[in-house]
């Protein structure tokens, strides 16, 4: 049944560091490199060396320019990695009307059967993070697994017993752990660095957390004298300066 | 929302067919015989064929069989129960009337409460989105019933009920459009609150996480078909309800009563194409689109 459980026992996630995050997309290839070949339908892509091409991905990066407000500082560009959250109140849980869509009572976990889905897309309609996209070869729902088969795979190294996309992070943007465990070092990081809902008047509850970019700190005066020396002479002269007042008169 | 002709038509034709279903199964004297046979007719080939189109937009339509189980959750598998029973009680209530001129009414009542039951839940599809403000409101499925009683009557020519119920259908339909226009506003979710950085300023798209398109944006995001909404708003109300009530005002034949269908047909049509077309879903803000 498509109903969400109660509780889960763990709640797994990722929480995704914006302010060290570089936008280098290496998880979005980690991703699709792991994916493809692993669990369920490979991730296809349509016209692939053509103009117009397009394929299906569980992790994309958007890039946001953000504009603070009040003073005159500089603009900051975020990266910004998007993929499942692995919602506790998932609303593409209960669309799905052939029970392919399920949240795991053991980890908390949201994934698709593919053997059930019949590739309606009503779950992508309900996910208010475009976190599902329908394979357009295989026509069955796609979206990230968490890499449930990395996490709890024995015929893999401890160190690659996390999802592909952490494992891959070169700047140590991405973590992964039980977000419902308060002592867990995720829960941890979120507590201190203040981790954020996406989107929680959806009401969502999204399991997967994101760190706020943390405030630019100002450059110090380095010379104690710079205050005191006659400031850099602010009129024009010679021939701009003359072209200056010429054109002030006209 | 991507304005996809399989679900278009898909709610226009099986929302006249239950809805003439409806009609036909309340009548307190169904006609019997040949009659009974053209009306059957009609109301199926809307009912079924809108059913049939729908399924072209599955990829996988050969499972569908498993999407009459989640009936506890999803509004999708609750309508397919509702369209299957009343089609299996109005097609054996037919059968009497047609081949025996005997009226099984309860099967007529069976029928006509899951006529309504079907086209409900089929607005309950679309109107349980909260990703899609304008369609998650009660005016949603009030505008889909609307819309089906009255075609209904239209089609069974019941011409006292039939001008009252457009006159409503196209009130609602009104402000449907009215308070859906501030619908996304109103709804809170905005690039601020989508991406948590609101706080620090204000936020803007920089750069798409692919120089290509996706499924999500030509799923999602569909500026083009909003182009022209206001004409094809003015389009949809006059070829879907004014005509027809001008029309049904006349001394009727049937002449008249085959223009005044093909006009409401049309508007609906006009009127559905606007209802995906103009939607808008939250995904679009980590575009910069709407």
């Amino acid at each position: 049944m498509t109903t969400l459980p109660n509780l889960t026992q763990k709640k797994l996630g990722l929480v995704i560091d914006l302010d060290t995050c570089v936008g280098c997309h290496a998880c979005v290839i980690s991703c699709k490199g792991w994916n493809t070949e692993n669990y369920g339908a490979p991730l296809s892509d349509q016209n692939a060396y053509g103009a117009d091409n397009s394929g299906t991905f569980l992790n994309r990066v958007h890039s946001f320019e953000v504009q603070p407000t009040g003073d005159e500082a500089a603009a900051q560009l975020i990266h910004f990695p998007k993929s499942c959250l692995h919602c506790e109140d998932a609303p593409c849980v209960t669309v799905c009307p052939t029970g392919a869509s399920y949240k795991r009572e053991e980890d908390g976990i949201v994934l698709v059967n593919e053997q059930d889905c019949i590739g309606c897309g009503l779950c992508a309609w309900a996910c208010p993070y475009g976190a599902r996209e329908l394979d357009q070869a295989e026509g069955v729902m796609k979206k990230c697994t968490l890499c449930v088969d990395r996490i709890y795979n024995e015929n893999l190294e401890e160190v690659d017993r996390i999802p592909s996309c952490v494992r891959t992070c070169p700047s140590g943007a991405r973590h992964f752990g039980d977000l419902g465990d308060e002592n867990s070092d995720v829960s941890k990081l979120v507590a201190e660095r203040g981790g954020m809902d996406l989107m929680p008047e959806q009401g969502t509850k999204p399991v997967n957390k994101y760190l706020p970019p943390r405030p630019k700190d100002e450059l110090p005066e380095f010379d104690v004298l710079a205050p005191f020396l006659e400031p850099v002479a602010q009129e024009a002269k010679g021939f701009l300066g003359w072209l200056d007042k010429t054109l002030e008169k006209l | 929302m991507h304005p996809a002709p399989s679900v278009i038509i898909f709610t226009t034709f099986s929302g006249l067919g239950f809805g003439l279903l409806f009609w036909l199964g309340i009548d307190p004297t169904p006609p019997t015989g040949w009659v009974a046979f053209v009306f059957w007719l009609i109301a199926y080939a809307m009912a079924v064929g809108g059913l049939l189109s729908s399924t072209f937009h599955l990829g996988r339509p050969e499972r569908f069989l498993k999407a009459f189980s989640q009936w506890r959750s999803s509004w999708l598998s609750r309508e397919g129960i509702a369209a299957v029973t009343t089609l299996v009680a109005m097609g054996l209530y037919g059968l009497g009337l047609v081949f025996y001129g005997t009226a099984w009414q309860p099967l007529g009542a069976l029928g006509a409460l899951g006529a309504l039951a079907t086209v409900f839940t089929t607005s309950m599809i679309y109107t349980q989105m909260k990703t899609i403000p304008r369609w998650n409101m009660n005016l949603t499925p009030a505008m889909f019933m609307s819309y089906a009683l009255a075609g209904g009557a239209l089609l069974k020519g019941n011409i006292e009920m039939a001008i009252p119920l457009l006159a409503i259908a196209g009130v609602v339909q009104v402000f449907t459009w009215v308070m859906g226009d501030k619908a996304f506003e109103n709804s809170g979710t905005t690039m601020a609150t989508a991406t948590g950085l609101g706080s620090i300023g204000s936020v803007r798209a920089f750069e798409p996480p692919h120089t290509g398109t996706n499924y999500l944006m030509r799923e999602f995001i569909h500026v083009v078909g909003r182009k022209h909404s206001q004409k094809l708003r003015i389009i949809g109300v006059a070829l879907g309800i004014v005509i027809p009530v001008v029309l049904l005002l006349l001394p009727i034949g049937h002449l008249i009563a085959l223009i005044a269908v093909a006009s409401h047909i049309a508007g609906v049509l006009a009127s559905r194409w606007l209802f995906f077309a103009e939607a808008e879903h939250v995904v679009g803000l980590y575009y910069g689109k709407r």
